[in-house]
């Protein structure tokens, strides 16, 4: 095949960009180099558009043993002991075909992470799909929920928390991202960087097929009416393999084998063997005919751009070859040593003793195209006056009702029941709660992780939205007594050729980055997603959080379902009324517009820290963050999980009932204390300034507000937990 | 107390289960499924997991495994042996126990907690078990037990069912099946009741702050009817 302007443009590059390929091999590539270039330098392998700005993320602490720029970050949790994490979006493949999409996506997430050497021990995910009414979210819902299952449960990694959004910004574009956790000995981390020459390039895993070639492309672009076109570019999975890979590769890990190692992810064999070369400084060459292949005939075309599931590439110690396959041979996996490491400093690949390329890694690495995208800056907008006429007919038992089965809000038990949450026989906090936990096997440590979005606020205000969600997985973290270590970030966004999608994502991310670094809770580990659109229409930005903490002992930890009938309830964190964009403003005022709830830097870490001082002195019985529907939600669902009711009296500095109950205002915490240790927490809270109020004493089954208005438990139950099973059975 | 945990290529609860046996005093040895001989025990426990990925049929390739023929001799000969979820469909498969598991009827893969009541306490897996009803949990996507009229009554009549679903009382109607298993039937016996398949996890149930602590009861008693 001719390589021309068209083909280039063809695989997705821009003209000048093929300009650029021309000029930096001073000669036209031939069309495996080609499609090295296409999947190499698409906005999904390359960041073109997102590099200048996430460099500017806070990505150091003293706990942080490994920052972006590896397969997943790692923190130190202290004797020896670290946790290797990461989040990542498999959205396009997983709108085409939901099940191998999203089954996929975890698989990818769990090969990031023990390529580091860390068996995995959590997953989780965060899941947005359109409207409930559009014609094909039950179906993409459906479809997700196997496919995570599906990979997730053979693997048998428990998924211990997630976060499931409905929106109609979704509608052509859903979003899955899911994150994993692995624990790795901190003296026992293994990196992608190649080292020394001659070393044998061998591949492992599973053979590879035609499936998946140009996924990582055909993730770089928005989507439009041929869609269903592109079934051929989603991968299919195969956890039962990835399994043995696991188990394989951790075998291989214990003794001193592996130079280097880096799985097939997007790009598959290009991209592995490119990074490795890249980090290494060194050239890599590869006889392609050495390559397990699936299917016969393979071009080298299709053998460098397959991303065929379940493979690793590794860097091996000479001498070792047998060693190593001795292991694979048992876990019944492919073992072929298809190149060396050289000094060439290029990317050199055989096939039928012809060269087919020959690239300096450079030119697919450090001078890929990065670009100053145009954006635009977001104003904030202006407050909204709730007119008094508008709640006066409100009856807030109704409004409750109504919010607790709120798609956004009512419990997703229907999605997390189909997952294994409990193998590996460490999960101490279920899907359900603030964050999930798992212990650190065999030990008294434990690891809380939970995932947050909050696309509304940052779709109304992308830099207060941006620090709000780091906030938020802060707050949630802290909830189950866990201290933030640091986080991950998935950010999903429409067109970065679009100036005002480009501005929701430069906002979000400087956000993120304000919030990240207040706080002291860097980010580590990442991935961008660009190009969530249907023609025209983007989806709302959608930054998800994945944050970490530790736990010192287990049995400190803090779960949120209401203990103790007598037992006192305060409310941690100022609520000023902030009723915009908040849940009660969108759904029952109908109200789409006016900025999203203030972010205040000091307090959230004041009202946190003061949190986890309490706890630490044994004075919590339960706790929850206060996020969408308020206070009253946060409330409600301690309730129903704690099977006890709450006599509530509204503090008298806010006229308003309405604004009290609902409003979203940021750092709030809802704590249940024994009364006799009130004046302990009141002393404490007073002495690191944190505003409180004293919200009411836990009683039986009932939820009375002012002893006026009172409803059963059972009947909140009920609201909150059909809606999703009604609409899964229709 | 000497126990063997089989791995097979795709089991994901053998660790699990060997933490477990340990814990209550087994000394548990993890056996390769690929191995001829099985090590000498008191008892052989077939975790559970998606051997061989669960194609073809769960539990079908494992069951023609290289050391399932020492685990069925082992069985024949009056062996204890115990199959978990993927190792009770491992067992159905061998034909050890009666039956066949078919996909749960709502289709869809199940993790929670279940209540059990205790069919038969003539047997050393459930004697002297104090409680009627254990709080299990169960994790499957083939749990639906299933056998023909003539098996069944013939299960009923040499009393072979281990453990039916029911509420926290003990009353197992068909609202507490989880699965669509026929009559709630969660475990169930060989005819000589040495050989046990069960779709809930025990293992998972070993602390009070994990799902809760009644397979604890379960494991301190086996290892007391086994001594």
């Amino acid at each position: 095949m001719i390589v021309n302007e068209q083909v280039a443009v063809d695989h997705g590059l821009k003209k000048d960009e093929y300009a650029k390929i021309c000029e930096l091999l001073k000669r036209t590539p031939n069309i495996t180099e080609l499609g090295i270039f296409s999947a190499m330098w698409n906005e999904h392998c390359s960041y073109k558009s997102s590099r200048l700005h996430l460099k500017k993320l806070p990505t150091k602490g003293k706990k942080v043993i490994q920052g972006p720029g590896e397969n997943a970050g790692v923190i130190d949790i202290e004797d020896n002991d670290a946790i290797v994490f990461k989040i990542e979006s498999h959205n396009h493949p997983s709108f085409i075909e939901p099940y191998q999409g999203a089954a996929t996506g975890v698989g990818g997430i769990m090969r990031d992470v023990f390529t580091m050497g860390a068996r995995p021990i959590a997953n989780l995910n965060s899941i947005h799909f359109g409207s409930p009414q559009h014609k094909k979210t039950k179906n993409l819902l459906r479809g997700v929920v196997h496919g995570i299952g599906g990979y997730g449960n053979c693997m048998g990694v428990p998924t211990i928390a997630g976060q499931t959004s409905f929106d109609s910004s979704y509608n052509g574009n859903i979003l899955v991202n899911a994150m994993t956790l692995g624990l790795v000995k901190k003296d026992k981390i293994f990196y992608s960087k190649a080292a020394g020459l001659n070393k044998p390039v061998i591949y492992v895993g599973s053979k590879t097929g035609r499936d998946g070639i140009h996924g990582a492309s055909m993730a770089s672009a928005s989507f439009d009416e041929k869609i269903e076109e592109k079934k051929p570019t989603v991968q299919v999975g195969d956890p039962f393999t990835e399994k043995l890979l696991l188990e394989a590769c951790l075998e291989l890990m214990a003794g001193d084998s592996i130079i280097a190692i880096q799985d097939m992810g997007a790009a598959g064999l290009t991209s592995s063997s490119i990074e490795m070369a890249s980090k290494g400084n060194l050239g890599i060459e590869i006889n392609l005919n050495k390559v397990p292949c699936r299917e016969a005939k393979m071009t080298p075309y299709e053998i460098m751009l397959s991303e065929s599931q379940e493979r690793m590439l590794i860097v091996l110690e000479k001498g070792k070859e047998e060693h190593a396959k001795k292991i694979f041979d048992k876990w019944n996996l492919d073992f072929a040593v298809i190149g060396k490491t050289t000094n060439s400093k290029k990317i050199e690949l055989y096939f039928d003793e012809e060269k087919v390329a020959d690239i300096p890694v450079n030119t697919l690495v450090e001078n890929s195209p990065m670009y100053d995208r145009k954006w635009k800056k977001a104003k904030l907008p202006k407050k909204n006056k709730i007119k008094k006429e508008d709640i006066k007919h409100l009856k807030i038992v109704d409004v409750l009702k109504k919010i607790l089965a709120n798609p956004n809000i009512c419990s997703k038990e229907w999605i997390w029941q189909q997952y294994d949450h409990t193998v590996m026989g460490d999960t101490i906090q279920k899907p359900g709660g603030d964050a999930g936990v798992v212990r650190v096997h065999g030990t008294d440590k434990a690891v809380a992780a939970s995932v947050d979005s909050s696309a509304v606020y940052c779709w109304a205000h992308p830099l207060t939205g941006g620090k709000q969600v780091v906030c938020e997985s802060f707050r949630n973290l802290i909830s189950v007594g866990a201290k933030p270590i640091a986080i991950t970030n998935c950010l999903n966004f429409g067109s970065p050729e679009n100036e005002e999608n480009m501005g929701e994502f430069v906002e979000c991310v400087q956000g993120i980055g304000e919030a990240s670094e207040y706080l002291k809770f860097p980010v580590v580990s990442g991935n961008v997603s660009f190009y969530n659109q249907t023609k025209d229409e983007g989806i709302k930005p959608t930054p998800a959080i994945g944050g970490v903490g530790l736990i010192k002992n287990y049995k400190n930890m803090i779960t949120m379902e209401f203990k103790e009938v007598d037992n006192l309830v305060l409310v941690i964190g100022k609520t000023e009324g902030h009723i915009d964009q908040s849940l009660f403003a969108r759904n029952i005022l109908d109200e789409k517009n006016g900025p999203p709830p203030e972010v205040n830097l000091f307090n959230e870490k004041n009202n946190g820290e003061t949190l986890l001082k309490l706890i630490d002195n044994n004075l919590i019985k339960s706790a929850h963050d206060i996020s969408l529907g308020g206070i009253i939600t946060a409330v409600a669902k301690m309730c129903i999980k704690g099977k006890k009711g709450i006599s509530i009296k509204k503090p008298k500095y806010l006229i308003n009932e309405i604004e009290y109950l609902f409003a979203e205002d940021q750092g709030r915490y809802i704590i249940e204390i024994n009364k006799k240790d009130f004046k302990k927490v009141a002393d404490i809270l007073d002495k690191n300034a944190v505003h409180f109020d004293e919200l009411g004493t836990i009683i039986e089954n009932e939820l009375h507000i002012n002893d006026k208005t009172k409803v059963t438990i059972d009947e909140l139950l009920t609201s909150n937990k059909s809606w999703l099973t009604n609409y899964m059975s229709k | 107390m000497k126990s063997s945990v089989i791995t097979f290529p795709g089991s994901n609860c053998d660790r699990d289960m060997d933490v477990a046996l340990r814990k209550f005093g087994f000394k548990n040895k993890m056996v390769w499924h690929a191995d001829a001989e099985l090590p000498k025990s008191d008892l052989v426990v077939l975790p559970g997991g998606f051997s061989y990925g669960d194609y073809l049929r769960c539990g079908s390739m494992a069951s023609k495994s290289r050391i399932m023929q020492s685990v069925i001799n082992f069985a024949n000969s009056g062996g204890m042996v115990m199959g978990i979820c993927n190792g009770f469909q491992i067992l159905v498969e061998t034909g050890l126990v009666p039956g066949v598991l078919l996909r749960n009827k709502y289709l869809e893969f199940i993790c929670k907690n279940v209540f059990v009541k205790i069919n038969d306490k003539k047997n050393k897996y459930f004697k002297n078990v104090d409680n009627e009803v254990l709080e299990f949990h169960i994790a499957h996507n083939e749990g639906n037990y299933f056998c023909t009229n003539d098996q069944l009554k013939e299960i009923e009549d040499n009393n072979q069912i281990a453990i039916n679903y029911c509420d926290e009382n003990g009353k197992i109607e068909d609202k507490f099946n989880p699965n669509g298993s026929i009559k709630n039937i969660a475990g169930i016996f060989n005819k000589e009741k040495n050989v046990l398949g069960m779709m809930p996890h025990p293992e998972r149930m070993i602390h009070t702050s994990l799902s809760g602590e009644d397979g604890s009861l379960f494991f301190k008693n086996l290892i007391n009817n086994l001594k």
